[in-house]
C-alpha cells in the first residue's frame, strides 16, 4: 500500500517539467562545482606533495561537493515537497486516498517515501561524481560514506519538514514558500550560531551543524538520532494534522 | 446467522454533525439492505454530503455509529472501508495519470489481488465504457468521460456499499440516460447511495428516497409505494423542504 503511494507520487512527479529540470539543474551546479574543486586541487597539488601528511582528493574536493550538495538540496526541495498534501487539496483528490482501506500514517510515508527515492537518485548523482575521482587516484571511502549518509539523512529532515508545511496549506505556492523561508531560517541561525562563541545549545539544535560533522567524517549517535527524530516529529505532525481534519472537517 | 448480517449493507444509528456551533447532520439513521438503491434528496446544504462524507469515513461524525455489511466504520476503520466505493461531489481525479494507471493505483489501495488487477481493469473499463481510453490522460477527458472514470475507481474493488454523491451533476442528457442504466445495473447485486437534485431521477432509478432538510431526515419511504399511494414526489419535497424553512 505505502509503494502504490510512493510509485504515484514518482509517476505524478515525473509527467510535469519540474522534476526533470530540478535533477538537471542540480546536477549541472554541482558538476561545475566539483570541477572548480578540481581545478584549484590540481594547481595546490604541488604544495600538497611536500607536508607530511598532505589532505587526499576526499577532504578537498569531495566532502567540499557534499557541503555544497546540502545547499543545494535545502533550496530545491521546497519545490518538491509543496505539492505533496496541496495540492491533493487544490485537486479534492484527498478523499481518494481517505475511502481507500490504509491509514492516514501510510499515506504520508508513502509520500515521504516517494520523494526521498527521488533525492536518493540525485544523491546518487553527487556519489558518482565523487568516485569518478577513482580514474586519477585513491578515495577514503570511510569519509565519502560518512557524506553520503548525512546527505540522505539531512534531505529526509528536508522532506518531512516540508511534507508537515504542505500538510497546513491547500495551495502549493504556499506551502513552498512556506518550506523554503522555515529551511532558509533554519540555515540563518546555523551561521548565527556558529559566529557566537560557546553558543552550544543552538548548536546542538542545527540541522547543518550535525551535518558538518557527518562532512567530517564524524558520525556520531547524537547526530544520528537528532537527524531521525527531527524526522520522525515531522512525519507525526503531519499524521496527526492530516487525522484531526477529519474531525474538524 | 451470516443470512441476517449479509441483508443490511449499510447501518447508520443517531448519526450528528456540527461544525462549530453549526448543525450540518442531526440524528440520522440509516439501514440500507443488499440490492437497494437509495436517493438522498433535499436543497442545497441539506447535509447529504455531509452524511456521504462520514458514511465513506472521510469525516468523524460528532455523534452516532455506522456499520458496513456489520464492521463498525470507527472500530475497523480498514476492513468497512475495503467494502466502499465513493464518488465525491468533485470526482478525485488525478489528471496527470492515464485512466490505466489511475485505475490500477485504485485497485491496489483497495486491495484488490495482484493477480486478478489486470481483468479487474479490463472488466471495469468495459462496463464504465471506458475500452478505448484507456491509454488516455485524464485530464484530456470531457466532463463526462471523467465522471466514467470516478465511478470507475468507485467500483473496481467490488465494493457492497457503492455511495455516489450527485453523479449525474453536469452531464448531458444521453450520459445522463448511460449514468442510470449503469446505476440500476449496479444496484441489483450490491446497495447504492446516492444524491441528486433530480426528482424523476429518484423515481427511475431508486427503490427508497429519503428527503433531507436542514440535517434531518423529514420523509422516508420506498418508491413503490409512494407510487400506490398515487402521492408526487415533487409535491412532497415542495412541501416538507418549504415548511420548515417558513417556521
Ligand atoms: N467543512 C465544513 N465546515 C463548515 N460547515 C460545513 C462544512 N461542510 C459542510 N458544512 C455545512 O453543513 C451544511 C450541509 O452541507 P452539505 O452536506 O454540503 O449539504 P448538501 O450536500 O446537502 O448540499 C451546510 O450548511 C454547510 O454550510
Ligand atoms: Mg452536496
Amino acid at each position: 500500500m505505502i509503494l502504490a503511494v510512493a510509485q504515484k507520487e514518482l509517476k505524478i512527479l515525473f509527467s510535469s517539467p519540474l522534476a526533470w529540470l530540478i535533477l538537471a539543474l542540480v546536477q549541472l551546479v554541482l558538476t561545475w562545482v566539483f570541477l572548480a574543486h578540481l581545478d584549484t586541487f590540481l594547481e595546490i597539488q604541488p604544495q600538497l606533495i611536500k607536508i607530511a601528511n598532505p589532505p587526499g582528493v576526499t577532504e578537498t574536493i569531495v566532502a567540499p561537493l557534499f557541503a555544497t550538495a546540502a545547499i543545494v538540496l535545502l533550496m530545491t526541495t521546497p519545490l518538491l515537497t509543496a505539492r505533496l498534501i496541496a495540492e491533493e487539496r487544490r485537486n479534492h483528490t484527498l478523499p481518494f486516498l481517505v475511502s481507500a482501506p490504509i491509514s492516514i500514517a501510510e499515506i504520508v510515508i508513502g509520500k515521504f517515501l516517494g520523494l526521498m527515492i527521488f533525492l536518493s537518485a540525485l544523491i546518487a548523482l553527487v556519489a558518482a561524481l565523487s568516485l569518478s575521482l577513482l580514474a586519477g587516484g585513491r578515495l577514503d571511502f570511510g569519509l565519502l560514506l560518512s557524506n553520503i549518509a548525512g546527505l540522505f539523512l539531512i534531505s529526509a529532515c528536508f522532506v518531512s519538514l516540508g511534507l508537515y508545511i504542505s500538510c497546513l496549506s491547500a495551495q502549493p505556492a504556499t506551502a513552498g514558500a512556506g518550506a523554503m523561508g522555515a529551511l532558509l531560517g533554519l540555515w540563518v541561525m546555523d551561521t548565527v550560531a556558529a559566529d557566537e562563541d560557546g553558543a552550544g545549545i543552538a548548536r546542538n539544535f542545527s540541522l547543518l551543524a550535525h551535518y558538518e560533522s557527518f562532512n567530517r567524517g564524524m558520525i556520531d549517535t547524537f547526530g544520528l538520532a537528532y537527524f531521525a527524530l527531527f524526522t520522525l516529529i515531522f512525519l507525526m505532525l503531519s499524521v496527526r494534522r492530516l487525522d484531526n481534519e477529519r474531525m474538524r472537517g | 446467522m451470516t443470512e441476517q448480517i449479509g441483508s443490511t449493507a449499510i447501518l447508520a444509528r443517531g448519526l450528528c454533525r456540527y461544525f462549530g456551533t453549526r448543525v450540518a447532520v442531526h440524528d440520522i439513521n440509516l439501514e440500507l439492505r443488499r440490492g437497494e438503491v437509495l436517493g438522498f434528496l433535499g436543497p442545497n446544504g441539506a447535509g447529504k454530503t455531509t452524511i456521504m462524507r462520514m458514511l465513506t469515513g472521510n469525516l468523524a461524525p460528532s455523534a452516532g455509529r455506522v456499520e458496513i455489511c456489520g464492521i463498525d466504520l470507527l472500530l475497523k476503520p480498514r476492513d468497512a472501508k475495503a467494502r466502499v466505493g465513493y464518488l465525491p461531489e468533485i470526482p478525485p481525479l488525478y489528471r496527470e495519470l492515464t485512466v490505466n494507471e489511475y485505475l490500477r493505483l485504485a485497485a491496489r489501495l483497495h486491495r484488490v489481488e495482484s493477480r486478478i488487477i489486470r481483468s479487474a481493469l479490463a472488466k471495469i473499463t468495459q462496463r464504465c465504457g471506458l475500452s478505448n481510453n484507456r491509454e488516455q490522460l485524464i485530464g484530456s477527458l470531457s466532463k463526462g468521460y471523467q465522471q466514467r472514470v470516478g465511478i470507475a475507481q468507485a467500483i473496481i474493488h467490488d465494493p457492497d456499499v457503492i455511495v455516489l454523491d450527485e453523479p449525474t451533476a453536469g452531464l448531458d442528457p444521453n450520459q445522463m440516460r448511460e449514468m442510470r442504466s449503469l446505476i440500476r445495473e449496479l444496484g441489483a447485486d450490491r446497495s447504492v447511495i446516492l444524491s441528486t437534485h433530480i426528482l424523476s431521477e429518484v423515481e427511475s432509478v431508486c427503490d427508497r428516497v429519503q428527503i433531507m432538510h436542514e440535517g434531518r431526515t423529514v420523509f422516508d419511504d420506498s418508491i413503490g409505494r409512494l407510487k400506490q399511494k398515487g402521492t408526487s414526489l415533487e409535491e412532497s419535497f415542495v412541501r416538507l423542504t418549504m415548511n420548515q424553512a417558513t417556521v
